[in-house]
């Protein structure tokens, strides 16, 4: 219920934004005929008004018995479901693929680079997160989240470049750009999840903190344990907590790529389209990829709250319901 | 929310309320000050922004070269020691107009034409030498980074401020009205959390272009103000749930509900109880955004969306710099020192903001 | 929710995960499938689409000319028209009726025979305004072009023989009015007169008849205009039309009734010939058609000598019917995506399309059916979609990338010099529009002030720094015979006497200039050395506006700017190309200046059948041009190409239009050769493509000879 309302607000306040904004998708350096830009507008639909887009596109309303395309001899002649069907429509700036099309290929490279980012994101945010919490205060602590926190310290496209100087010139290590072989996945990778690690650990050790604190660990330890054993079995649990809700926006964000490392790296992802969609006035394409957005992240904060229950006994999820 | 009630008159009351608060407050911020002492790198992350700020601020009185003004002769020179010279705005003249002095930098504040003048006064006609090297257009990288770090830095206070305000403002409203208005007061802020708001942004500042003239004419508003209400407007989410949840738990305490029981306005309690007492959490957070919004603002030079030029900003010194790497010539110092200055302040910057949590986390008081 | 188990949470999760990893596993694995290709160039973005009505951009044209081919195709360094589909053209006397010849033997990549008739349905549905073909307009020099391509708004009742037609639009007024062709057929000042009494419309070619006394009540002008204004005469009303926008010359001056207008169906006395319904212009009565099998025929509104060379203008390139019809059969509600994937679409060109992927590589291979295949030598070439100006350059740099077609500014230090990077004239030109609606810039003495000090030199060497020429004119100089007059020369003394003049001392006064100009870091460096110069040399202060793309084009669309920064590419090798642009009401004049006296010498330079006599009308027109100066020239441009050494067939042209067909690697003794004869100072890089080279059947041959 509440994803749906999210989900119709997201797409009105996206659409209404994008469409008062000044600049249509078929302007360029030459300006259109008038004659050709009103033959455009009309095989888009751009030349009706806003509320009629908008119920068109969304599709509950199927206002156009002619297709996307409108009348005329070459013209096809079925309509189109709209969004929900599952259909985005055609692209207004990629013209040969429709916004599905683009989706199906782009969100699977970022999704792949976006988990690699992801998994060494969480194993060196999680264990110096809990190295640091463990020595707390002592100079490796104070190494560790210098060096955290430098994860956050400077732009991606500047630690990109960094790396690009070392790993490509200085020592030909691996490839300066592309997509399609797991040398080339290795800087993006590393850059992209830098500031998760950053982050990761950052929480990791605060959260590690508040647990090892608590009476349950200092029973485990009194009870005379071994650190490591009550570190992994009792410790990690909690204090993992803050971590994991972290996990859900971060997945959602770095599941959809990052432009700067997707532009950086010549990958053909799902980050571009986020930018380049609005700049071209891409309708289309930009409401694709903002619901697509919006979905993730509901999913994904629906699967937190899910974790949630699984890490930590105290919270219920029927009672906040 | 059932509590008990008092039977003191309203008097009495208040005056130990105040009392109570003062005396919390304070042994708060002195707790706070004395921990945050103790803690190392905290501690010099903040005498390293206090002198970092007081340089960006006192720019136009330091003697640096235009950052400006390009000099294509002496395009992308390394980094050199030697002593200056004595040819700042020489052309110039003797005394040089206001607007003269603008074309060598951008419009600049009243303050701003004062400093340099006492620097005129001061230095004469010396200014440095390319310490740090050339840009590509030969302008002076130590000067433009001092210089990019008083956008950098205005940017990100006055955008954090922005966010601050809307943020406390909507958390606390949200968390004092309560019941079904919190939570639809909630669920819209969740709403705005799933649009992707490089897309919000890319669309506000565009829009907004559209429509400078009107909002400088008849707000006094400039695109640089603009684009701080922007990113101020994205960034306000995090600070209103932040606030709500600390208003939240205040609400419940006794001296709250006494006000109330008291019968002071909910706007009265808002000001007068709430807002102080959320500070603590707020300057906290604001530590931390700084850096977010700093980061930011050179995400969007990077789209091309950020400060326009004649104007410098850390933001785009780093996108000019990485532009320029390429396996032909690498010019290391175009990259490093803007990356350094950058690294720097925002290190120190979420270094400070650790330590503040640490210091005035309640439940962290006394340890150490 | 709640009756969620936490093992199924847990197994949902793994098996999500799972399948994105698979997902992009698969997509990666794909990847690692392609094959190496023998040259990969980068196109620095994505084409926005194959279908070459549809294409718009410098990008497509580099992919549609190596995956079509038109009529013609052009001379790799002189860009002269060579046959290319067709094999032999042949022009009327009058000029105005081009027969093309098709080769024999010429394939779709489906096995179907390239015929005339392919090319009158390719242009036709190039016009049609369904297909909304972006350059449309670029074949309005064909008779009834223009009017085909309007929308179809209205029903037409048109008649064949006069051109004249009748539509009753949808509130009910009726329009009367006459096609473009059968105004051309007018002299300049011919009068279009309907006989009240008879009711017939006189046109000189032809007539329409309306009833007499007919119900049409008084009648109104239509828009008027343009650039060819035909009176329309008779009492009770006067009116003047636009004849080349093929709009309506007059209306009824209130709705007539659906009843009232049937009639005036109905009644044989309307049309005096055959009558058609039609949505826009029946396509019989367009100037396009084979009048045998292998013979093309155009008819054209006016002698266009240019007109060969858009028969090599991508756009113009024909699509094959049959894919067409197949994909609007098969997908009827998305056909327009379907027909141009790789497995569907059908292609005519040297090259075929094998794989596709958004953002990131067309992979183009061999077409062995290509009547020319013998000459072609490269097997497949891989065009790249990067963006990123130091991504691409590092790329070629590495390796990765064997062409590259921009360098940034910041790294041409370091480039100049090399053999791989010899920037040539662009037929481009880079200047500022001003907003002569506006005070104080509707004073030519303004203009021409600011005009004058303008640092063009400094701005070629110490911003663009790749060898762009300072330039006076709107076209760049290079377009064949064609010198393009300059703007008076003058000093700083007559610029600040001009702006004396004007009423601005010493620029006292002077509002302040805002310069606009679109995100990017070149234009903003341009924009601060031109502030500096008129703040220096005039006292004018001025401030810079700089907005995101889209925004920018709406605003000086909408002339709400001072003076905004431009630039013009042309799209043909002749100066029409640039002067046509600032005619009267042009859409992209967007300046607000016109000249009657322009118009007429661009419009008379249209129909000049003499070659050298319409230069010098172009020339006549571009020197008043230049003397009121709506526009101030700044620098022309150069190509930014950096191409591998060992790359051969690649040759430099004012169009920057590059022919894969041509393209071949040179082996390590002709390397050698270009080695010794290019200049000594050139600096050598690594060749790139493979030390034995690869040539083309027919090289093989002649190569094989010569030893």
């Amino acid at each position: 219920m509440w994803f749906a309302i999210t989900l119709t607000v997201v797409m009105g306040v996206s659409f209404f934004l994008m469409k008062n904004v000044k600049g249509g998708p078929f302007d360029s350096e030459r300006a259109l005929e008038p004659a050709i830009e009103a033959n455009l507008n009309a095989r888009y639909h751009l030349d009706w008004p806003l509320w009629r887009q908008f119920l068109h596109y969304t599709g509950p309303l199927n206002l156009d018995e002619k297709g996307w395309f409108g009348e005329g001899e070459l013209a096809g002649s079925q309509p189109l479901g709209g969004v929900l069907t599952g259909d985005f429509g055609p692209s207004f700036r990629y013209r040969d693929f429709t916004v599905n099309d683009i989706i199906g290929q782009s969100l699977p490279i970022s999704a792949l680079l976006g988990t690699v980012a992801m998994m060494w994101a969480l194993a060196l945010g999680v264990s110096t997160g809990i190295a640091s919490a463990l020595r707390r205060g002592s100079g490796v602590d104070l190494a560790l989240r210098l060096a955290a926190t430098g994860g956050i310290a400077l732009p991606n496209f500047v630690i990109a470049g960094f790396l690009i100087i070392a790993f490509v010139f200085l020592v030909p290590l691996l490839p300066v750009a592309g997509w399609g072989s797991l040398r080339e996945m290795l800087l993006p990778g590393f850059c992209l999840g830098l500031v998760y690690a950053a982050y990761i650990s950052r929480l990791t050790r605060t959260g590690m903190l508040e647990v090892l604190s608590q009476d349950h660990i200092r029973t485990a330890y009194a009870k005379g344990l071994a650190p490591r054993t009550v570190v992994m079995r009792h410790a990690l649990k909690g204090g993992l907590l803050p971590v994991v809700s972290y996990l859900g926006p971060a997945t959602a964000g770095i599941l959809t790529g990052s432009l700067v490392i997707e532009r950086l790296f010549f990958i053909p992802g799902l980050g571009l389209h986020f930018v380049n969609s609005a700049s071209n006035r891409d309708y289309t394409l930009a409401m694709g990829v903002t619901i697509l957005y919006t979905v993730l992240v509901y999913t994904l904060n629906t699967v937190v709250d899910l974790a949630y229950t699984l890490l930590d006994p105290r919270i219920d999820l029927a009672e906040e319901a | 929310m059932g509590a008990g009630r008092f039977d003191l008159d309203p008097g009495a009351m208040e005056r130990l309320l105040e009392e109570a608060r003062e005396h919390r407050g304070e042994s708060l911020w002195q707790d706070a000050r004395r921990r945050l002492r103790r803690n190392r790198p905290a501690w010099y992350a903040l005498l390293f922004l206090s002198v970092f700020a007081l340089t960006s601020f006192l720019a136009p009185l330091l003697p640096l070269r235009s950052p400006v003004l390009s000099d294509l002769d002496h395009a992308l020179e390394a980094p050199s020691l030697d002593g200056g010279d004595s040819t700042w705005l020489a052309h110039l003249g003797e005394a040089p107009e206001e607007k003269d002095i603008e074309r060598a930098y951008w419009q600049l504040s009243g303050l701003d034409h004062a400093l340099l003048r006492a620097r005129r006064g001061l230095f004469g006609t010396w200014q440095t030498g390319t310490w740090l090297g050339t840009d590509h257009l030969g302008r002076d990288l130590l000067s433009r980074i001092v210089w990019g770090s008083r956008t950098s830095i205005l940017v990100a206070l006055a955008a954090t401020l922005c966010s601050l305000m809307i943020g406390v403002f909507y958390g606390s409203l949200s968390a004092l009205l309560g019941g079904r208005l919190d939570n639809l007061m909630m669920r819209i802020v969740d709403i705005l959390y799933s649009v992707p708001f490089i897309f919000v942004v890319i669309f506000l500042i565009t829009l907004i272009g559209d429509h400078r003239e009107t909002l400088e004419q008849q707000y006094g508003l400039d695109r640089e103000k603009v684009f701080y209400l922007v990113i101020g407007a994205v960034y306000w989410l995090t600070m209103a749930r932040v606030v709500r949840g600390q208003v939240l738990s205040l609400k419940r305490s006794e001296f709250v509900e006494a006000a109330r029981v008291m019968g002071a306005g909910t706007l009265h309690i808002l000001v007068r109880h709430i807002v102080p007492n959320v500070l603590s959490v707020v300057i906290v957070y604001l530590t931390l955004t700084i850096p977010a919004v700093m980061l930011f603002e050179a995400f969007l030079s990077f789209l091309g969306l950020g400060v326009e030029p004649p104007k410098v900003s850390w933001g785009l010194i780093a996108v000019d710099g990485t532009s320029a790497i390429n396996p032909l010539a690498i010019h290391w110092w175009v990259v490093l020192f803007p990356a350094l200055a950058m690294g720097s302040t925002l290190l120190a910057l979420n270094v400070l903001g650790d330590g503040m949590r640490d210091a005035l986390d309640p439940k962290m008081r006394g340890k150490d | 929710m709640a009756a969620l188990s936490p093992e199924s949470v847990r197994q949902g999760l793994a098996v999500g995960l799972l399948g994105l990893v698979l997902a992009g596993a698969v997509r990666l694995a794909s990847g690692a499938r392609l094959e190496p290709a023998d040259l990969v160039f980068n196109n620095g973005t994505e084409v926005q689409t194959l279908d070459p009505a549809s294409v718009t951009g410098v990008p497509e044209g580099r992919v549609v000319r190596a995956l079509f081919e038109g009529l013609v195709v052009k001379h790799p360094r002189t860009l002269e028209p060579l046959p290319g589909m067709a094999e032999r053209w042949e022009l009327s006397e009058d000029g105005r009726t081009w027969t093309f010849w098709i080769r024999d033997g010429a394939e779709w990549t489906n096995g179907d025979p390239v015929t005339a008739e392919d090319f009158v349905y390719s242009f036709r549905r190039f016009l049609h305004p369904s297909t909304a073909a972006y350059y449309a307009y670029q074949l309005w020099y064909v008779r009834g072009a223009r009017a085909y391509t309007r929308l179809p708004d209205e029903l037409f009742y048109a008649n064949s023989a006069s051109g004249c037609w009748l539509s009753r639009t949808e509130d009910g007024f009726i329009r009367i009015g006459a096609q473009e062709y059968a105004l051309a057929a007018l002299a300049d000042d011919a009068v279009l007169e309907l006989d009240a009494v008879t009711g017939r419309l006189a046109a000189g070619a032809g007539e329409l008849t309306l009833p007499a006394g007919s119900s049409l009540g008084a009648l109104r002008p239509g828009p008027a205009s343009g650039r060819r204004a035909a009176a329309l005469r008779g009492a009770p009303y006067e009116a003047t039309g636009d004849g080349e926008q093929g709009s309506w010359l007059a209306e009824t001056a209130a709705p007539v009734s659906e009843a009232a207008w049937q009639e005036l169906l109905d009644s044989g006395a309307l049309l005096d010939g055959p009558a058609f319904r039609t949505q826009v212009v029946e396509p019989e009565l367009l100037g396009i058609r084979s009048p045998a099998p292998g013979v093309l025929e155009i008819e054209l509104n006016a002698p266009t000598p240019f007109f060969i060379d858009l028969m090599g203008f991508y756009p113009t390139f024909p699509v094959n019917r049959r894919c067409l019809e197949e994909a609007q059969a098969r997908w009827p509600d998305r056909w327009e995506i379907e027909w141009v994937r790789p497995e569907n679409i059908v292609t005519n060109g040297p090259f075929r399309i094998a794989e596709r992927r958004v953002n990131d590589r067309i992979r183009l291979v061999k077409n062995e059916t290509y009547w020319d295949a013998d000459s072609v030598a490269l097997g497949s070439i891989d065009v790249l979609a990067i963006e990123q100006d130091s991504t691409m350059l590092n790329m070629y740099l590495t390796g990765g990338c064997d062409v590259i077609d921009r360098v940034n500014t910041n790294v041409v230090q370091e480039l100049m010099g090399r053999e791989d990077f010899q920037p040539t004239a662009y037929l481009g030109t880079y200047f500022y529009r001003v907003n002569v609606t506006k005070a104080p810039y509707d004073d030519p003495r303004v203009r021409r002030a600011l005009a004058l000090v303008i640092p063009r030199r400094e701005i070629c060497e110490q911003v663009m720094k790749m060898g762009q020429q300072p330039c006076f004119s709107l076209s760049p100089p290079g377009i064949g015979a064609y010198l393009p007059p300059t703007m008076r020369e003058g000093d700083l003394e007559e610029a600040r006497r001009l702006l004396n003049e004007a009423g601005f001392p010493g620029g006292e006064g002077f509002p302040p200039i805002e310069i606009h100009y679109n995100t990017s870091e070149a234009h903003a460096s341009i924009a601060q050395v031109i502030a500096l110069a008129w703040q220096d040399a005039l006292g004018i202060r001025t401030k810079l506006r700089n907005e995101e793309w889209k925004v920018y084009l709406d605003t000086q669309f909408n002339l709400r700017y001072d003076v905004s920064r431009s630039a013009w590419i042309g799209d043909y090798g002749d100066p029409n190309t640039f002067v046509d642009l600032m005619v009267t009401g042009g859409e992209n004049n967007k300046t607000g200046w016109g000249d009657p006296e322009y118009d007429r010498l661009v419009a008379a330079a249209a129909v000049e059948l003499d070659a050298e006599a319409r230069l010098e009308l172009l020339r006549q027109a571009e020197a008043l041009l230049m003397e009121a100066l709506p526009i101030l020239p700044i620098y022309s441009y150069v190509t930014q190409n950096v191409v591998a050494p060992r790359l051969g067939g690649f040759e430099p042209n004012v169009l920057d239009e590059h022919f894969p067909k041509f393209w071949y690697w040179m082996d390590d003794a002709e390397l050698a050769a270009r080695r010794s004869a290019q200049p000594a100072e050139w600096r050598q890089v690594a060749p790139h493509g493979p030390a034995e080279g690869l040539y083309s059947p027919a090289q093989q041959r002649a190569r094989a000879e010569a030893r």
